[in-house]
């Protein structure tokens, strides 16, 4: 049977990797297209012309690309586990803290961790006013989605695992227990999930690579 | 179909085109609101409660409950009134991502260089950006070949969700064109999008509420004397 659902990722990256567990959660079958993305394939380049960028979910020979998107896209298609809330406005709520996580929060948590001196300072400051916002929304909850793992809590997975491995290669500290207990007791729950397990990168691989980049950056000044 | 007085507020400015998106969806779904004119260079104590994370407009208040972010509005009120007018989103899922990913498209490349062509300090700068607005421009023109099915919107017969997203710049790109002397929506690059744009102007949801040119002319002048 061919399969219908197809994933094109690369392995360590956070935004495929939420295409990856959306599908998880709701059960659906797929094959993951591992991408070189020093090296993208003619087949990426095709299906996602305008960004040329992981991930593209490709159902029934059709391309949607921009992960947020196609999260929005799998809610629609598969009713199993719901990620989003019924209510318009809790939907609007969702929408509107995935899209804090990917314009303002996540930018800067990666910044925080390759910049250096008073730029890197500014980015830690802009982080941790991010965090602060995120542990507020998660009073009183287990996840962000409320009992189950909702849209925002898959957009947000990249604090859960990526952003403990950028620290260290850094060698700086955002997630800071004392100052954003929800936010670590989430992790905790998050982590525990099958679904989330299945398809997370090694630890230790991405420390591998983030370590790489990292000497390639310094060897570059 | 009215909501009762009071029920439903936006919370905006005249000129900003997020604003316009608010306005123009809530207008295509007949719903009547109390439009709440923030007094430029101040925030009122309402936004910023409303929307504590960024402290900017639009803001709608429903039931006195806040939604921010235009195009989440645009999608918030195409919900919320689904009874009511035309559909905004359209019911196919992988319609409404292709429609998704241009309004993202829009705002994440469009207007950046649109708006570089504004601030460019030197003539490079300026035409760089408007190199890159027309190179975005022309990727508009084939999404919305395929979108609008040879009708007269990308939403089709209606307006739709692109067409909000899209269309709320055009009061700032024909500044723009004035004051940079040149034309963005060019008849010979993008002609389908040059009738749409005159046509979006012209529909009844807008042309009550999309700021008039030469307004928006002299509050450019105004912020550029600051």
């Amino acid at each position: 049977m061919a399969v219908e659902v197809k994933v094109f990722r690369s392995w360590g990256n956070p935004f495929s990797y939420r295409v990856e567990l959306a599908l998880r959660l709701k059960g659906v079958a797929y094959e993951h297209i591992e991408e070189d993305l020093s090296n993208k394939s003619t087949l990426l380049l095709d299906y996602n012309p305008v960004h040329k960028k992981v991930p593209v979910l490709l159902h029934h020979g059709k391309p949607i690309a921009e992960s947020l998107l196609i999260l929005e896209y799998i809610e629609e298609t598969w009713q199993e586990n719901p990620i989003l809330p019924k209510d318009p406005r809790e939907r609007a709520v969702a929408r509107f803290w995935c899209r804090f996580l990917d314009d303002k929060c996540l930018v800067a948590l990666w910044m925080s961790c390759w910049t250096e001196g008073e730029t890197q300072q500014n980015f830690m400051e802009q982080a941790k006013e991010c965090l602060h916002l995120l542990e507020e929304e998660l009073k009183g909850k287990k996840f962000f989605g409320g009992d189950s793992i909702g849209m925002v809590d898959i957009a947000a997975s990249s604090i859960a695992h990526w952003l403990g491995v950028l620290e260290e290669v850094a060698g700086i500290s955002l997630l800071d227990e004392e100052k954003y207990p929800n936010l670590c007791k989430w992790t905790e729950e998050f982590l525990k999930s099958d679904a989330v397990m299945e398809c997370l990168p090694k630890r230790a691989n991405l420390l591998a690579l983030f370590q790489t980049r990292k000497q390639a950056i310094s060897s570059v000044k | 179909m009215a909501a009762a007085a009071g029920e439903v507020r936006l919370i905006g400015g005249w000129p900003s085109p997020f604003v316009l998106r608010a306005r123009v969806a809530l207008n295509l779904k007949g719903v009547e609101y109390e439009f709440l004119q923030e007094k430029f260079g101040e925030k009122s104590e309402l936004l910023l409660r409303s929307n504590p994370v960024y402290k900017k407009v639009p803001v709608l208040l429903h039931h006195d409950k806040p939604v921010c972010e235009s195009m989440i509005i645009v999608e918030y009120v195409d919900a919320a009134w689904a009874k009511s007018g035309q559909a905004i989103l359209p019911a196919d899922p992988y319609e409404r991502a292709l429609h998704r990913f241009w309004a993202v498209y829009i705002d994440d490349k469009w207007f950046p260089s649109m708006f570089g062509i504004a601030k460019a300090q030197t003539e490079e700068a300026k035409a760089e950006s408007v190199e890159q607005a027309w190179a975005a421009l022309k990727l508009l023109e084939e999404a919305f070949e395929k979108l609008s099915k040879g009708k007269a919107f990308f939403g089709g017969g209606t307006i739709g969700y692109v067409d909000i997203a899209l269309g709320a710049y055009l009061g700032w790109a024909k500044v723009i064109e004035q004051m940079a002397g040149l034309k963005l929506f060019d008849e010979e690059k993008t002609p389908l999008l040059a009738v749409w744009a005159e046509r979006f102007c012209a529909h009844e949801a807008v042309k009550e509420v999309m700021p008039e040119t030469e307004k928006l002319m002299e509050f450019a002048k105004m912020l550029r004397g600051k």
